[in-house]
């Protein structure tokens, strides 16, 4: 991933105070709108079951909306259960006649033809993903699109070679796998579903989020085209009554979940009389520390990164600031003031730090969390960057001097607002980093390297990032602790989710 | 004069200790010519409930101890095991083995824990990896505990199947509260003495008898169990146990003893961390020199 937050809005800071040297130098970015002319969107979706396009045996559709503008993008079909047993089907059929019978070099090869297929066109998924979910299109152009041809890159090339995986164990594909993504990274979390599930050779149904399934629709387009058997991939949209179909469905072998660790619950309760492989991405509380002998202006970065990328919209946002009392001033101010430098707005300027809340739901609970915060009497800080009229926009936000027990530290707010609490001891820090249900992720910021590995080591998180932050790549495995859910998707140890081992 | 035998008062394991159940109920299993074994601890639910305080107390230290100290002190629990060898074979006589059986019970016993002292050290190497990340960054992925175990041992065997369910789990630096086999009981309670004379830490290692109809559903609920491996081999149990363990998400496992010398065992109890750290790239100088 690059630095998602980079040049242009370190510039804008440059400029504040060259103004104030010289009131007649303006370094205001001209907009760099990214152009939507070359996209291709049909008015109208319909299920890919089979390798066709079926209408939803109910008729039933819904919109899909542009939440930075609050426009239609297109109509997108409401999977029944029908619909759904249609596609387990035909999922069923494609395993047992073509794909568990093919070799891994030739499953190898499909998956490597999704990834070119991909790259290609990765424009217009750019394009469209930004449109669709209203994250910034830097972001969408320069960590959603290529991570997720990357994965199906990496996973295509683990199909013929999987004995190399488990020593001493004989693997075998478990069958259809019934899988429901979030739309907080709508592209890649299909990525990162779709390609392990086929390199293991089992056959896939998906579900998409009901604010965000153009990217997966149009994923089924490169799929058409890659020519891959009919029915190894199946895309049915929905809401929540269409994901607990493909979940209580009786030929589903396999359940992979990520979102909310509530649903996250009932879906382990709803497979527990199975023999279904569950596996579960849920909620985070991610704390990211801050010591004093940190280097201060990355730290900031850091911060910026961890809670701020895609709006807040990440299952291990840095959401819990945690800074050593002897440089919690500092922080503190540098990252109010780099706040103030974040650019919010329209999510297809390529200027845009802070794209739109996904969707108006999102919205309301942001603001509800931030209204509990005040409730509470907490110190609230908003950055005073200007912010459209129309639209989900939330402002980045800080919770000041907040205390442990409060709401807004215990709750995942999936949204661009910081809790920031101060320490003095690295045995209190820890303490209060893992006093958590959750278990997702983690950052350390402090040059010292004994140090980095003690904290490491005690922080009960799947991921923990040293002097860096929201990193991600194909061959880095991911998944929580606790109550942030249990099996990893991403690299060797993500191959056991779909696999008899 | 014929001697008096002195007999032995079968109590339950927690924390290092052996206090009697504070509920202060017995039951009296009885072998199979109906002759009654001893009068056993009828653990209650608090008396699970202060196993998992003593288990959670100890799982840091447990789960930081050196590998190569674990494999030491698994190795040493076989010693005492040996060592021990002819009291328990009279116990599994007493519960209803054959001498032959019984002997093999216990040196298979003994042997799975050499079996996983080996392990010890060994398991990270193997389920580890380095991660050769695109950006410039050193990333790897280890094994670590995942914190306190609830076990709810075979019920068919008195000495292996306890065996061959907590030994896989603490190998991997977990800590354990165990509900040994509610019909043969008689060899747990034993075990917790040999564990206690072989430098295993109090706590790691708790040990209650009693009857999984009591505390199935405490396994299931308690927020501080990670994890429970069932080995009860009741399949609606095993169901209830999961359906109940979703409050924490628990991770839930069964226990067949089918294939009882297995890394992949410690593997099931183990969470993967993946640890990311910047590597400094000044100039884009390579080592070619």
């Amino acid at each position: 991933m690059s630095d998602v937050f980079g040049l242009t809005s370190q510039i804008k800071i440059m400029s504040k105070k060259d103004t104030k040297q010289n009131e007649t130098v303006s370094w205001e970015l001209s907009p760099a709108p990214e152009s939507k002319g070359h996209i291709s969107l049909k008015p109208k979706y319909d299920l890919f079951i089979n390798g066709k396009w079926v209408k939803p045996s109910g008729g039933k559709y819904f919109d899909s909306i542009n939440p930075a503008t609050e426009e239609k993008l297109a109509e997108i079909a409401y999977a029944s259960e029908a619909d759904v047993d249609k596609a387990v089907k035909a999922a069923r059929e494609a395993y047992t006649n073509v794909w568990s019978k093919l070799s891994g070099r030739e499953r190898g090869k499909y998956i490597f033809r999704i990834a070119r297929l991909i790259q290609e066109r990765a424009r217009e998924f750019a394009v469209i993903e930004t449109l669709d979910g209203g994250k910034a299109i830097r972001e969408s152009r320069d960590v959603d699109v290529p991570l997720a041809a990357n994965h199906f890159f990496y996973y295509a090339g683990w199909a013929d070679k999987l004995e190399y995986a488990f020593p001493n164990r004989k693997v075998e594909s478990l069958g259809v796998a019934g899988q429901i993504i979030p739309w907080n990274f709508p592209l890649l979390m299909a990525a990162w579903k779709i390609a392990p599930a086929l390199a293991c050779g089992n056959t896939v149904v998906l579900k998409p989020a009901e604010t965000t399934s153009l990217t997966a629709l149009k994923l089924a387009e490169i799929i058409e085209e890659s020519g891959l058997p009919a029915g190894v991939v199946n895309i049915v949209t929905g809401y929540g009554d269409t994901g607990a179909a493909i979940v209580n469905h009786p030929d589903v072998n396999k359940v992979a979940f990520t979102g909310s660790t509530n649903v996250g619950k009932i879906i382990q309760r709803a497979v527990a009389g199975t023999n279904k492989k569950l596996t579960l991405e849920l909620g985070g509380k991610s704390a990211n520390i801050i010591f004093e002998d940190a280097p201060i202006d990355q730290a900031v970065e850091g911060i910026v990164n961890g809670i701020f990328f895609n709006q807040g919209h990440v299952c291990c946002a840095g959401s819990r600031l945690f800074v050593q009392e002897g440089v919690a001033d500092e922080v503190i101010q540098k990252l109010k003031d780099r706040m103030d430098h974040l650019y919010i707005g329209d999510p297809m300027d390529k200027n845009t730090d802070i794209g739109a809340i996904n969707s108006k739901e999102q919205f309301d609970t942001i603001r509800k969390y931030i209204k509990i915060g005040k409730a509470e009497g907490n110190e609230i800080y908003e950055s005073n960057c200007p912010v459209p009229s129309k639209g989900y926009f939330c402002r980045p936000t800080l919770i000041l001097d907040v205390a442990q027990s409060s709401t807004l530290v215990q709750e995942e707010i999936f949204g661009p607002v910081l809790t920031v609490q101060t320490f003095r001891t690295v045995d209190e820090v820890i303490q209060k980093a893992n006093n958590t249900p959750y278990g997702l992720a983690a950052g350390v910021w402090t040059d010292k390297g004994s140090k980095i590995f003690n904290l490491t080591t005690k922080l009960r998180a799947g991921v923990v990032w040293a002097n860096t932050y929201n990193r991600f790549d194909p061959v880095s495995p991911f998944g929580g602790y606790k109550e942030s859910g249990f099996g990893r998707e991403g690299g060797k140890h993500g191959l056991e989710a779909y696999l008899k081992i | 004069m014929e001697r008096l035998e002195v007999l032995k008062t079968y109590k339950i394991y927690i924390g290092g200790q052996f206090p009697r159940t504070e509920s202060g109920r017995y039951y009296d299993p009885k072998n199979a010519q109906g002759q009654a074994l001893a009068n056993i601890c009828l653990s209650s639910r608090k008396d699970l409930r202060n196993a998992v305080v003593a288990a959670r107390k100890a799982f840091g230290g447990w789960a930081e101890r050196a590998h190569f100290n674990r494999g030491q002190i698994l190795y040493r629990i076989a010693e005492m095991l040996e060592g021990r060898k002819a009291q328990f074979v009279e116990e599994l006589m007493k519960q209803g083995s054959t001498k032959a059986a019984a002997e093999k019970e216990v040196d298979q016993s003994t042997d799975l824990l050499v079996y996983y002292s080996g392990w010890a050290d060994k398991y990270q190497q193997l389920f580890s990896s380095v991660n050769p990340v695109a950006s410039s960054h050193f990333n790897f992925s280890a094994l670590e505990p995942m914190g306190v175990v609830g076990i709810v041992a075979p019920q068919d065997t008195s000495l292996f199947g306890l065996v061959s369910s907590i030994i896989p789990v603490i190998t991997g630096g977990n800590t354990v509260v165990v509900l040994a086999s509610e019909k043969l009981p008689l060899c747990a309670v034993t075990f917790a003495e040999v564990l206690n004379s072989s430098d295993v830490p109090g706590g790691v290692v708790n040990i209650l008898t009693g009857k999984e109809s009591e505390l199935l559903e405490q396994f299931a609920t308690h927020m501080d169990i990670n994890a429970v491996l069932y080995g009860g081999g009741d399949a609606k149990n095993y169901i209830r146990l999961k359906e109940l363990g979703t409050d924490n998400v628990k991770r839930v496992f069964n226990f067949d003893g089918a294939e009882t010398e297995n890394p992949y065992l410690i593997a099931d109890f183990q969470e993967v961390k993946t640890t990311w750290h910047p590597i400094e790239n000044i100039g884009g100088s390579t080592s070619t020199y």
